[in-house]
């Protein structure tokens, strides 16, 4: 567990949709160094507060975010943060793949070439590559990289999608329930793929596996009706964790 | 998907039973077999010693029977916090269960080597002693049935009035090897009977940390033994 400062820090969290309040006071940090699961019941919150770390719910007409979020010490919810810059620099993979209907060429070089991260067709190449590798995604592409993204597998999309954020060097990457459409070899790739990731892109995946968050991550949150119950190394909370409701969850008997 | 769940808690709530189940069964011929042991000690009993060498089989194979209930449990129903200590606790208890009953096979086994016509007097003592360590095994196998730590701890603390006992037992046998060297072997003999007496206590005194263990994720803390010191090199307080 790293010392340190968190890469994210968000204070006193709370998001509502209308009259709904779905997220209440919740403080986190994310550190770069570790993987974070978030885990806890179907609708207690967790992709809403996954969405307010890279202002997604923006996007929701009816969303109310109110509480600190900072990146680097920066509060990304200030008037002056450019939010398709912030959302460059914490990146986001959804449960279903959703790759562009373009080439898988196209679709990892879309994010570099509107952020003008490249000079030149063969700085583009480059990144295209390297975004598709670190993805673990090279060997199977590279001889077809004009093929529509939608050709492939689940899984390849899955990390095609993973390129596709990397490709814009972001610092932060989240995901939602990344595997849940994916069969279990897929699974076993973008898990084993997060952990190759890990340490250079502070990384928060929302899963409602549990045997997956224990695989994947050092720092586990439980999330219960809005609320954050417990938060800690992913060991402590699957070994022994401090909240009744946290052991009730995890050990299946939640109701 | 609440169902289902439900069914997986059924599950391993039955898997657990089962698993106490054997614990307890393995305690129980264990505890006898202590009894029987001392028992056959006391008469020079060659039948029953070689009885309770035969029945320790019984106990080695409840054991495997616990190890391969773990693996399945872990496999199916992959358990987590309390639950996943619970086992792990049942899986490490079963193994110091097996070899309480070793300790017990082993003093059947001397039976045969000690002569019966020059009995001498400790041989008296030591079934009193027997069943203080035996009395340990009952209650705290009684503790993990209940899920009772708080007992499980209290346990803990005879296991020091079983060690004093070792070392007076110690003490005497001594004597009697200076004062009549024709009871060397007899009494090197009861020295391991009151040695493997003594370590059952401290086997005892394990299960009773692994119930703290799974019951509350941490171990006892350490106990104050500052006042211990060690009589002799074979002192129990090492
Ligand atoms: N786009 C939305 N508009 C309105 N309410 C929403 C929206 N997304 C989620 N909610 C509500 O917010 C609460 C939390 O949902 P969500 O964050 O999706 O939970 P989780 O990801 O843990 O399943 C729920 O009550 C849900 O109905
Ligand atoms: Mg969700």
């Amino acid at each position: 567990m790293s010392n340190n400062p968190p890469k994210m820090t968000a204070s006193h969290v709370d998001v509502s949709y209308g009259t709904n309040h779905a997220i209440r006071d919740v403080s986190i940090d994310v550190y770069r160094e570790d993987v974070t699961a978030f885990i806890g019941p179907s609708g207690c919150g967790k992709s809403t507060f996954l969405r307010s770390l890279n202002r997604m719910n923006d996007t929701i007409p009816t969303a109310r975010v109110s509480g600190d979020i900072r990146l680097d010490g920066e509060d990304i919810y200030a008037r002056e943060m450019d939010v398709v810059q912030l959302r460059a620099r914490v990146g986001m993979v959804f449960q279903k793949p959703n790759p562009f209907p373009k080439s898988i060429y196209e679709n990892v070089a879309y994010g570099p070439k509107i952020h003008g991260l490249a000079q030149s067709k063969g700085e583009l190449d480059r990144i295209v590559e390297r975004s598709l590798t670190r993805a673990g995604l090279w060997n199977e592409v590279k001889d077809r990289l004009s093929d529509p993204g939608t050709a492939l597998s689940g899984g390849q999309q899955q990390r095609l999608c993973i390129a596709r954020a990397i490709a814009v060097d972001p610092e932060v990457i989240l995901m939602d329930e990344p595997c849940s459409a994916l069969d279990p070899v897929a699974t076993a790739r973008i898990e084993e793929l997060i952990h190759d990731l890990r340490g250079r892109y502070a990384i928060v995946i929302v899963t409602h596996n549990m045997q997956q968050a224990a695989r994947v991550s050092q720092r586990t949150a439980f999330f219960h009706l809005g609320q954050l119950i417990e938060y800690g190394d992913t060991s402590d909370i699957f070994t022994n964790p401090r909240q009744e409701r946290t052991k009730d969850y995890i050990t299946g008997r939640y109701g | 998907m609440a169902s289902s769940q439900e069914h997986t808690v059924k599950a391993f709530d039955q898997d657990i039973g089962q698993l106490r189940g054997l614990i307890s069964q393995m305690g129980g011929l264990a505890e006898a077999a202590i009894g029987n042991a001392m028992l056959a000690l006391q008469r020079g009993d060659h039948e029953l010693a070689a009885q309770v060498r035969a029945d320790d089989k019984k106990i080695d194979a409840i054991q495997h029977e616990v190890e391969r209930a773990v693996v399945r449990i872990i496999a199916l129903r992959a358990p987590m916090a309390n639950d996943l200590r619970e086992v792990v606790a049942a899986l490490k208890i079963a193994t110091v269960v097996e070899r309480i009953g070793d300790y017990a096979k082993n003093i059947a086994k001397r039976v045969p080597q000690i002569e019966s016509e020059h009995r001498i007097d400790p041989i008296s003592t030591l079934p009193a002693m027997a069943r203080m360590a035996s009395d340990m095994v009952r209650d705290v196998l009684d503790a993990f049935a209940a899920r009772d730590p708080d007992a499980a701890i209290a346990i803990c603390e005879r296991d020091d009035a079983l060690d004093d006992f070792y070392d007076s037992i110690f003490r005497t046998l001594v004597t009697y090897m200076v004062e009549n060297p024709k009871t060397i072997s007899q009494c090197a003999h009861l020295l391991f009977v009151a040695k493997h007496l003594e370590r059952i206590g401290d086997h005892a005194t394990n299960v009773a940390e692994m119930i703290h263990f799974a019951a509350h994720g941490t171990p006892i803390a350490e106990r104050d033994r500052s006042d211990d010191v060690a009589t002799s090199p074979f002192s129990s307080r090492s």
